[in-house]
């Protein structure tokens, strides 16, 4: 059984990266504390400490704290940076206030996703992040397509901390300083703190569905921080296996499986990024075919699937009506949360409605599927105006 | 009872010519929580190094290979409710399923446990 246990656990590879695996800053700290480090992304990261299900259900009920310094930061800054970015973007930055956080889409001509990012605005420019297995793509991609009037700065001496859980913001709030007090910060909005003493951007925003901050530092700080925050009685840290469970219970897609170049953003199911102006104005890249596909509908749907039984499907496996092949897996796995099988899928665009009774073949088993509304847990986001 | 250990981590114990099949200790702990076994059937026959099982674990699926050629008895039906024991007990309850041996000889090709613990130290 030597297929998962000797392969490195990414299917991703970018030419640009350099040869290897490379170490993060917090690559000590992980291996220290037990992590089982694995390549991905071109980084050595920890899949896991303790266990994924563990893991999963700790950050379900209390704090996790993720390194995600493989993620790409980027600062983008100079004159025309915002008419810039809005060209190359399908986003709304006329109402991104000072602060705010935005979800948005990197697209080809042809309306194809390239990557998925968030994109802030801070003081004289714009903050995004973006995938790790993408960034020197993405790099390469907005060096061609922003004016030279427009700065690229990748900030790759900055680490990326992210901390999640029911309780992560008790977990959080006693170590931060700042203008403004943590707890104010509302879902998708960031500011300027000191953290131990060193300068960090937070937002409370993250990839689990949980309330959380996610945290940028100096990379050389990053130890520090990182045992400062792991030092709270609530917070452990979490691997990227979990990550991946968790993300996909939130019914959040990941980049490379179930979005990639071949999808437009409305069977992707995220043209909810995309706002009524843009939609009407257009001018960003790939905007014929996505407001093609919003008026007319597009041909296939990402859905969400339910699977009986404990048999997970994985990427790949085909989803069937009957005997018709309708459809194909771009992730799944056993959900710790609901104790079952759970996948995402594209399913032809007439069968992908909520109840619909579907199979998967996985190694010619054909397992009993639903599709069901995503997320499949709740999210548990700090929403402005909540409580 | 004499047991040997394959290079991708499978174990069997052999009892005159029926043996008990299933995955090392070292390779459930880099599954990691596993969630699904799928166990062959009794009555199958099995050519060495076909896949009999797969373990699902909350990562990815991995077969199981047979590590001699043979005939399955029974799957481990505990595992139908409790995979977790491979987890728990990968060398023991956890075990996968039961065959006899077709051929004795195709035992000489494995390792033994001091060879599969130099074996498992190198990677």
């Amino acid at each position: 059984m030597s297929d998962l246990i000797n392969s490195p656990e990414t299917d991703f590879e970018d030419p640009d990266v350099p040869a290897g695996p490379l170490e993060l800053p917090l690559d000590a700290w992980h291996r220290v504390r037990g992590g089982r480090m694995v390549e991905f992304a071109g980084y050595w990261m920890p899949v896991q400490y303790e266990g994924i299900i563990a893991e999963h259900l700790w950050t379900r009920t209390s704090a996790g704290l993720f390194d995600v310094s493989h993620m790409g930061q980027l600062y983008i800054s100079g004159e025309g940076v915002e008419a810039a970015l809005e060209a190359a973007l399908p986003i709304d930055l006329a109402t991104l206030p000072l602060g705010g956080v935005r979800y948005s889409l990197l697209l080809d001509e042809t309306g194809g996703i390239l990557d998925d990012l968030m994109v802030t605005r801070w003081g004289t420019g714009f903050y995004l992040v973006v995938n790790g297995a993408t960034k020197w793509d993405d790099l390469a991609h907005l060096r061609e397509i922003l004016p030279d009037a427009v700065t690229i700065n990748h900030l790759d001496d900055s680490a990326l901390l992210a901390l999640q859980g029911p309780k992560a913001a008790k977990a959080l709030a006693p170590l931060v300083t700042g203008e403004q007090a943590l707890e104010s910060l509302s879902f998708m909005r960031g500011a300027a703190f000191k953290l131990g003493g060193v300068d960090a951007w937070i937002s409370r925003s993250g990839y689990t569905g949980e309330d959380g901050f996610e945290i940028s530092i100096p990379a050389e700080s990053a130890a520090a921080v990182a045992d400062l925050i792991a030092g709270q009685a609530d917070v452990k840290p979490i691997g990227l296996g979990a990550r991946d469970s968790l993300r996909l219970e939130a019914g959040l897609p990941l980049y490379g499986h179930d979005m990639t170049a071949d999808n437009e953003p409305v069977e992707a199911g995220l043209s909810f990024g995309i706002n009524k102006r843009r939609r009407s104005e257009g001018g960003f890249p790939g905007a014929d075919r996505m407001i093609e596909a919003l008026m007319e509908g597009p041909a296939r749907r990402r859905v969400g699937l339910s699977i009986e039984g404990r048999m997970a499907a994985r990427e790949g496996a085909v989803v069937l009506l009957g005997e018709n092949p309708v459809g194909v897996v771009t992730s799944g796995g056993f959900s710790p949360s609901l104790e079952r099988p759970i996948a995402m899928a594209y399913v032809e665009a007439a069968h992908a409605v909520p109840g619909t009774n579907l199979f998967i073949d996985v190694r010619g088993r054909k397992l009993n599927a639903t599709i069901v509304p995503m997320p499949f847990v709740p999210h548990r986001y700090h929403r402005k105006g909540a409580a | 009872m004499p047991r040997y250990f394959t290079k991708d981590h499978e174990w069997i114990e052999v009892e005159g010519d029926a043996a008990t099949v299933g995955i090392t200790d070292y390779a459930q702990s880099q599954l990691g929580d596993i969630t699904f076994v799928e166990l062959p059937q009794a009555g199958a026959s099995v050519g060495k190094g076909d896949s009999c099982s797969v373990v699902d674990s909350v990562k990815a699926a991995s077969d199981v290979y047979a590590p001699v050629s043979g005939s399955v008895t029974e799957g481990n039906a505990v595992l139908e409710d409790q995979p977790e024991l491979v987890n728990t007990a990968a060398e023991a309850e956890g075990w996968l399923w039961r065959m006899t041996l077709a051929d004795a000889g195709e035992l000489a090709d494995l390792m033994d446990e001091d060879a599969y613990k130099a074996y498992v130290a190198e990677l």
